[in-house]
């Protein structure tokens, strides 16, 4: 027996550079950033402040930056596709070999939505939504670190793949029977199952924890319908995170079962049934995709309501078409498969079932219209990015319509028109909404703005360079171009795919420009400071408090009395020209640190690599490990520590400072 | 719907310039859908702009109404406008989903009798048998142009798509299962054809020319192949099943009866696979060029 099971030397790519200088630049990054910061000896406040933090505010960032990080990654791979197809024309094999392109264009969706946009949006809800309720923290604190960390270990399992072994090269839903062990021998399949079984649990608790913070958690008087719309669409997703990633992990499973233990779940023999896979991993799919588009969607309401000066359009209406999206999207997964011969009814029912969404789409577009009208509209990034998402995102869905219509699905399905769609909506909708929400809550997370000018540069590129990239995608799926060429023999697609790579380096320009936009707002931020804690003029709770928040966010828990919490406070406020009462401060009692989650993660990493090489005593280590560390948390006798009341009182006095009778005087309505 | 034009312009060997009845077909509810959505969608992209210029901060033209949140009418219309449209757009989906069904016989076969072809898709090639005909070929499907065609299809191993976009629908090859699918090329001529559901590392060679000719060069095309050449028998067949890109279309001038539903039976075990893990040359085609 092997100890290292099947892993060999033959694992490394040394035939390949391209991964392996990719993987030696990251790695040899990641070494850089570990050194110096050990060397300006800051580990101890790393370890303290960050990666132990049970704090909801710090979990949402790291979140954040893990999605940026993976942004990154999957852009790269974006790049690799589109220069290869526009290299492998006219006979030319390009620079990616086949079975190189098949994991690029496999991790890229893979990256791009389980480690891009998920947490992206996982760390905007974690970072908002108990700011928005008015409350201290999520309710399970270190759970949410858990869930975080693991997360986090999954995308580390995909990167290493880069490195050591391969990654799948089935796309990012590895459909079977491609994906069983007899077409696909190799470890690719198995890091994909891994990294999102290890991810998919942290995703889980992360639903179940924001769940039971909104519905058991909310600030006093604070009933469901005077929650910011932003909360509701969590609310929305996250109960769909909880209907739906068991699926995922049930389907994966039964996967797994197949390739390691020779079951007949979607094999070709033995009555497997590959099929069911495809019905099973949509039957998440779909909602999936309305898991990232619901809190986009809150992001827009916010921020359209913020920079219209104006209460959200329908606010009721926003509500029941969040519910509505939210039910429906369980009864539309076979539009995924329409070229599968079902037949005319049932293709029928799930062609009807998708448009029908439409209908709570265009009812919160018309909401979003209404709000800005009477209002006065200021065009600050967010809200550039809002005005840029509506205008993209109609388009989107107005294609994703046609691709609902079966017939014309039988022609548009798997080919680049289908790629250029839901592009434009994830793109358009997804990343536009939580670049606003980036753009638009980093002044509450860090206590300073974003630089303005560079935020505008960023927009306009991507934009540009988005449509640049995708119009062209649109028009050579008309003309019958699939997806996942490797190269392309029909050259009356080249004019297309040359243009189509020509986007990339505009949206390649917007991505630089954001990065600018971080190191410069960092370099300035004396100048860019939000003092008052309130620099867009908001309306719902998490304004209210200093910029950056303190740990335990509220000194004093906000008695709610309207739909917009914070805007009725200061409207009372100015009215009396003066804030209202200094109220008797408390000790808060929070949630101690706990390195819970980082050694969990730790132990899931090794098992997962074990998992996929086949070491099994290194299994038994990882998962005892794993198991063991989460039993020493259970024993722990004293999970919470004290804030004094006149270290609160301290903390809401320079916030009073900050808020006096100067800054009323600038908050008066335009008239 | 200036774009319309335009795009039928820019697509003209595309989905928008059909060669059959039944691309004919859906080409008609792809632009009856577009432009149903169009009406709608032009409008709000317009009102979405108008509004945020209309209303902009630093140089507003209408008056402030800052409690302006709710209005019974507006509601109304907000709700209404979607659903009309989507009712109506079911319409078209409802219909247009059972006279386009890909395993409902073509009007023309009232009339002619249709050819039929049995498609199993191989890694990475496709196998057309003409069971009526007795013959077979890789890569290059021939058939009589204003003559309806039924496809019987299955996968070797692992599912593909058969796929010609200018005559119409695509469908699912799947391996142990029968696919059904009814098209008819209008016009001679030869149209693109290609797998549209990544199968592997070959994908991307794996498509094929459909030539569709006149009636008399398919008969004359069916006595050139017929009986000359190789044999397509179970062990010819396990051949082809090797993992493979095909440069060149063969045919087959003598067809083992039967084949085909041995191998939709699985009588014939699904392809074999590659046997090495790791990808590299040695199990990929990597493209000689």
């Amino acid at each position: 027996m092997n100890l290292l099971g099947k892993l060999d030397w033959s694992a490394i790519p040394l035939d390949q550079p391209i991964p392996l200088i990719a993987s030696a630049v990251a790695g040899g990054a990641v070494v850089a950033v570990l050194v110096y910061a050990w060397t300006k000896g800051w580990w101890p406040y790393l370890w303290h402040e960050w990666l132990t933090s049970v704090d909801h505010k710090r979990v949402g960032v790291m979140y954040v930056i893990l999605a940026c990080l993976m942004l990154l990654r999957g852009f790269a791979d974006a790049i690799m596709m589109r220069s290869q197809q526009a290299l492998a024309l006219h006979g030319a094999a390009g620079y990616l070999p086949p079975e190189h392109y098949d994991q690029v264009f496999s991790a890229h969706g893979t990256i791009m939505i389980f480690f891009g946009a998920m947490p992206f949006v996982i760390g905007l809800m974690n970072f908002v939504v108990p700011l928005q309720l008015g409350v201290r923290d999520v309710a399970f604190p270190t759970l949410n670190s858990t869930g975080f960390w693991l997360t986090a270990s999954g995308a580390l399992l995909v990167n290493i793949s880069l490195v050591i072994g391969e990654f799948a090269r089935t796309g990012w839903l590895p459909y079977p029977p491609l994906s069983e062990l007899a077409y696909s021998p190799g470890v690719g399949v198995d890091y994909y199952l891994w990294a999102l079984q290890i991810s998919g649990i942290g995703t889980l608790t992360t639903g179940i924890n924001l769940v039971t913070t909104i519905l058991k958690m909310r600030a006093p008087g604070m009933s469901y319908l005077r929650m910011p719309m932003f909360c509701w669409t969590s609310l929305a997703s996250n109960l769909l995170i909880v209907a739906a990633f068991p699926i995922l992990t049930a389907t994966l499973a039964m996967l797994t079962l197949d390739r390691y233990l020779g079951f007949h779940f979607f094999t070709n023999e033995a009555g497997g049934n590959p099929m069911m896979f495809v019905n099973l991993i949509w039957a998440w799919g779909h909602p999936e995709v309305y898991i990232l588009v619901l809190p986009a969607f809150g992001i827009f309401s916010e921020v359209f309501s913020t920079f219209s000066a104006k209460p959200l359009f329908g606010y009721r209406s926003m509500v029941m078409a969040t519910l509505f999206i939210c039910l429906v999207s369980f009864v539309v997964w076979l539009h995924h498969f329409f070229t599968m011969g079902a037949g005319g009814d049932v293709n029928a029912f799930f062609g009807i079932s998708t448009s029908i969404i439409a209908v709570g789409t265009g009812v919160k577009v018309y909401n979003w219209l209404f709000t800005m009208y009477g209002g006065r509209v200021r065009f600050s990034v967010p809200m550039l990015w809002a005005l840029g998402f509506v205008v993209t995102f109609v388009i989107g869905g107005m294609t994703g319509v046609l691709l609902a219509v079966p017939p014309a699905d039988f022609v548009l399905h798997n080919s680049m028109f289908l790629v250029a769609h839901f592009h434009n909506v994830i793109i358009g909708g997804v990343l536009f909404g939580v670049f606003a929400g980036y753009e638009y809550w980093f002044p509450k997370a860090f206590g300073f703005r974003l630089h303005e000018g560079w935020g505008k540069t960023a927009f306009w590129l991507t934009l540009t360079g988005f449509v640049a990239t995708f119009t062209p995608l649109y028009i050579v799926g008309l003309e019958g171009m699939t997806r996942r060429l490797q190269h392309i023999d029909n050259p009356l697609w080249d004019p297309w795919i040359l243009l189509s790579g020509l986007g990339t380096v505009i949206i390649f320009l917007g991505v630089v420009s954001q990065i600018v936009q971080l190191v410069v707002s960092i370099r300035m931020r004396e100048q860019l400071r939000d003092v008052t804690g309130d620099p867009w003029d908001g309306r719902s709770l998490e304004w209210v408090t200093p910029s950056p928040p303190p740990t335990f966010n509220f000194p004093v828990l906000y008695d709610v009395h309207g739909e917009e919490a914070y805007w009725g406070i200061k409207q009372a406020a100015i009215a009396q020209e003066k804030l209202h009462q200094e109220p008797d401060y408390h000790a808060i009692e929070m949630p101690r640190n706990s390195p819970t989650g980082i050694i969990t993660a730790f132990f899931a990493s090794f098992m997962g690599f074990a998992l996929i090489w086949h070491i099994w005593w290194m299994v038994a280590l990882g998962f005892v490990g794993a198991y063991a560390t989460f039993v020493i948390f259970a024993w722990r006798d004293e999970d919470e520590y004290e804030i004094p009341a006149e270290e609160v009182a301290r903390v809401d006095r320079a916030r009073r400072e900050a808020r006096g009778p100067e800054w009323l005087a600038t908050l008066e309505r335009p008239a | 719907m200036l774009l319309l034009p335009l795009l039928v312009g820019c697509t003209h060997q595309g989905v928008l310039n059909p060669a059959g009845p039944v691309s004919a077909g859906e080409r008609t509810i792809l632009l009856n859908s577009l432009v149903i959505m169009l009406v709608i969608v032009i409008p709000t992209i317009g009102a979405t702009l108008g509004f945020a210029w209309w209303y902009r901060a630093d140089k507003p033209r209408g008056r402030y109404l800052p409690d302006w949140a709710y209005s019974g009418r507006v509601e109304l219309v907000v709700w209404s406008i979607p659903i009309l449209v989507i009712l109506f757009l079911a319409g078209v989906i409802w219909v247009g989903s059972h006279d386009l069904d890909p395993y409902k016989p073509l009007d023309s076969q009232k009339r002619i009798r249709p050819i039929e072809v049995q498609v199993v898709s191989l890694d990475w090639k496709w196998l057309f048998i003409y069971p009526e005909q007795g013959i077979a070929s890789v890569n290059d499907l021939v058939v009589p142009a204003g003559v309806p065609i039924h496809f019987s299809l299955t996968s070797a191993s692992v599912m593909n798509a058969f796929f010609v976009h200018r005559v119409g629908s695509m469908i699912y090859t799947m391996n142990g299962m029968v696919s059904q699918l009814n098209l008819q090329a209008d016009k001679t001529g030869t149209y693109w054809g290609q797998s549209a559901q990544f199968s592997g590392d070959g994908f991307s060679d794996m498509h094929f020319a459909m030539r569709a000719v006149a009636p008399a060069q398919f008969t004359a095309w069916v006595g050139q192949v017929k009986g000359r050449g190789a044999a397509l028998d179970q062990a010819t067949y396990a051949g082809l099943t090797k993992q493979s890109v095909f440069r060149q279309p063969v045919t087959f001038g003598v067809v083992q009866p039967g084949l085909f539903d041995l191998i939709t039976s699985q009588r014939i075990a699904p392809q074999p696979g590659p046997k090495v893990g790791r990808a590299g040359p040695q199990v990929s085609p990597r493209t000689a060029r």
